[in-house]
């Protein structure tokens, strides 16, 4: 269908992200923070009225198919379709979000075989990280630089976020180097994200992505962990609104 | 014809309910039963039986025990599919199912049993303590079942407010255990002639036996029309169906869903459904769904899904097997009930795995496209065979989906979202 433009949207609690496609390919893309009301922000992408159809993702995918009469996908559908995409051999996806975390197995084809979300808590996911980086008195990219630098990792015996970083604390006081208690934090989430992996099956190329793939020491210790090739595109956090939009597009396709 | 509506609350107040809390209860089944079920479309015109029950739950239902008592009448309040019914009405008394599925009066709940008990329990504590189940204060004997842990220990609390007795259920499905099981159901039979004062005759028995089997066989007319695509009735209104067997009157109850039956016959014949054909079919399994629990079906219809069975108490178990109807001496008959319900495959039970045939069978029979195994929160049997439940769909070429909550509304959202993802992925 000769320009169909397709405007994919991940509304999340954390940001809202934007992703056009004409004729399935990128015209532009656009994130915001999510702020109180994901829906206005959300709103606005669609006011630019440079789309012929609108695939909205992410926790408030329903919200936005009432305001706009968005169509609907989940975000691991839409994580599937965006990571098989950008890497065809791919038969995993890692998703760690703000708030949540996704392990996906894929098929041959691509199709999600199984899935896991680790939604109950923020255990693990970039909010973690961030209440993390501040009591260790890091921005974030430090804190993956710090963790990077160290060369083992304090172990961390809680894993709620609010528990966790009263630890991280009491630790600071002891005196313990923050570099190892960064990099103990990290190790943290990825033997919870492994776990996660093998319970879904995963196995060869994995794509991560999401907020947290953009830590350079998150990604270190998942190739370390993980018996394939891991692959982080890019664009990791618009991995869901493009897979969105794509979902669309393969509709149309006869 | 419209009568004015009937006001209950003096009723209600000599059962000793609490009448703005019950008041309340109400309003919010009320209300939930509004969004959940009526909002649905094109829904069989026999369902308008079970509208009517739901609409008089604490009402005329009630006041039918209520007579029944004033006239001589026992109520038995029983809370498990492994009590037979058939006893207890051919010992001239009533058998109620009570309700155990909503979240209600944890403040108190929880200062008799542990936070983490499984929500069935607590509903249950919930619903006494807090009063405000009129079916309870009609109950002049309530049967308790060592079934689970959770169950087993709350009855010690329940058995101090209210005439409780509780039966043994074996562990296991030997021999010696069935023998065990048969001398419970003895012992059971001369409470409820204690109670009733009637003794049960080989007359009273087969007549039982027969009302109850009638009873079972106008829901496997209605299970069985489930397997046609598109389906002629929603898990929703199936589930009800079901839950509603519990505890109404039985030869009425069986009469209407004969009727319902008949005319879910004619949609099959007829091609009409309630879902649009292609709707990803699901089978749920798991622990049973005690009303006014309807949360998993509404997010798997209201996403777009069709619940072609439950292989669960509040499903196949209850009425999938016949109680034999041949025997003619009082002893063939124990044999015959003891059989049929020590049949039943409950979690609670080692080994299990007559489950897993079942749930294969039965999604295989109903053209499933994928099953989703239910287990509430805290509950030990349920949740450690979900695995086992789980390989075995999977190595019968299945998709299935493992759900692990409660009753609350904290994680709808969430559960939404792995539902959505389910029937994507099974489409």
């Amino acid at each position: 269908m000769a320009g169909m433009r397709v405007l994919g949207l991940d509304i999340g609690s954390r940001s809202v992200d934007a992703v056009w496609l004409c004729d399935g390919e990128i015209m532009d893309a656009a994130v915001a923070d999510s702020g109180f009301d994901p829906a206005s922000v959300a709103a606005a992408f669609v006011a630019r009225g440079a789309h012929d159809a609108i695939v909205a993702t992410g926790y408030g995918r329903h919200v936005a198919r009432d305001s706009f009469g968005a169509s609907v996908v989940t975000e691991i559908k839409a994580y599937a379709i965006g990571a098989s995409r950008l890497f065809p051999n791919a038969r995993a996806v890692l998703d760690i979000g703000g708030q949540d975390t996704k392990a996906i197995s894929l098929s041959a084809a691509g199709k999600v075989a199984d899935f896991e979300m680790n939604d109950k808590c923020a255990a693990g996911t970039g909010k973690f990280l961030e209440v993390m980086a501040k009591a260790l008195g890091f921005s974030l990219e430090e804190l993956g630089s710090a963790s990077m630098a160290a060369d083992s990792g304090v172990q961390i015996s809680s894993m709620c976020t609010v528990f966790a970083e009263s630890e991280v604390t009491g630790l600071v006081h002891r005196g313990e180097d923050r570099g190892r208690i960064a990099r103990g934090l990290h190790e943290s989430i990825s033997r919870r994200t492994l776990g996660a992996l093998k319970r879904v099956g995963a196995a060869g190329p994995l794509v991560f992505a999401g907020g947290v793939a953009r830590n350079p020491a998150m990604v270190a210790l998942v190739r370390a962990g993980y018996a394939g090739d891991v692959l982080v595109p890019v664009e990791a956090q618009l991995v869901g609104a493009y897979g969105a939009a794509l979902s669309r597009v393969a509709a149309e396709l006869p | 014809m419209s009568d004015a509506p009937v006001d209950y609350h003096e009723m209600w107040a000599s059962l000793g309910l609490d009448l703005p809390m019950h008041d309340a209860l109400l309003e919010a089944v009320g209300g939930m039963y509004g969004a959940t079920f009526m909002s649905q479309s094109n829904r069989p015109e026999g369902m308008g039986y079970l509208d009517f029950v739901m609409s008089e739950v604490h009402g005329l239902r009630i006041k039918e025990l209520d007579d029944f008592r004033k006239n001589g009448g026992k109520v038995v309040g029983t809370y498990c599919l492994y009590v037979p019914e058939e006893f207890i009405r051919a010992a001239g008394a009533w058998s109620v199912g009570i309700c155990a599925g909503a979240e209600w009066a944890y403040d108190q709940v929880e200062q008799v049993l542990p936070r983490n008990t499984c929500a069935l329990i607590k509903s249950m504590m919930g619903f006494k303590l807090g009063k405000v189940c009129p079916y309870l204060e009609e109950a002049d004997l309530l049967i308790g079942e060592t079934t689970c842990d959770g169950k087993k220990k709350a009855y010690e609390e329940l058995g101090k407010l209210q005439n409780l007795y509780v039966m043994e259920l074996p562990q296991m499905k030997r021999a010696k255990d069935v023998a065990f099981w048969r001398s419970e159901l003895v012992d059971l039979i001369a409470k409820l002639e204690e109670l009733t004062g009637k003794k049960i005759t080989v007359e009273s028995l087969r007549a039982s036996i027969k009302e109850v089997n009638d009873k079972r066989r106008a829901l496997q007319r209605i299970a069985a029309a489930r397997a046609a695509d598109p389906a002629p009735i929603s898990g929703l209104d199936s589930l009800l169906a079901v839950q509603v067997a519990f505890y109404d009157d039985v030869p009425r109850f069986t009469q209407s869903m004969n009727a319902l039956a008949d005319e879910l016959e004619k949609r099959v014949a007829d091609g009409v459904g309630v879902a649009p054909k292609g709707a990803p079919r699901i089978l749920i399994t798991g622990t049973p769904m005690a009303l006014p629990n309807w949360k998993l079906h509404e997010i798997v219809e209201k996403a777009g899904g069709i619940v072609v069975g439950e292989e669960m108490c509040t499903g196949s178990r209850y009425y999938e097997k016949l109680v034999d109807e041949d025997a003619t001496t009082l002893d063939e008959m124990l044999d015959d009930i003891a059989a049929k319900y020590l049949d039943i495959n409950c979690a609670c039970f080692t080994p299990n795995t007559g489950r897993i045939d079942d749930v294969i069978r039965m999604a295989k029979d109903l053209n499933a496209d994928g099953v989703i195994d239910y287990a509430l929160s805290f509950c030990g049997t349920y949740q450690i065979e979900s695995a086992g439940v789980a390989k075995a769909v999977q190595a019968a070429d299945m998709p299935v989906l493992r759900i692990e909550t409660d009753y609350s509304a904290e994680d709808v959202g969430q559960l939404s979202t792995r539902v959505e993802a389910f029937l994507e992925m099974v489409k």
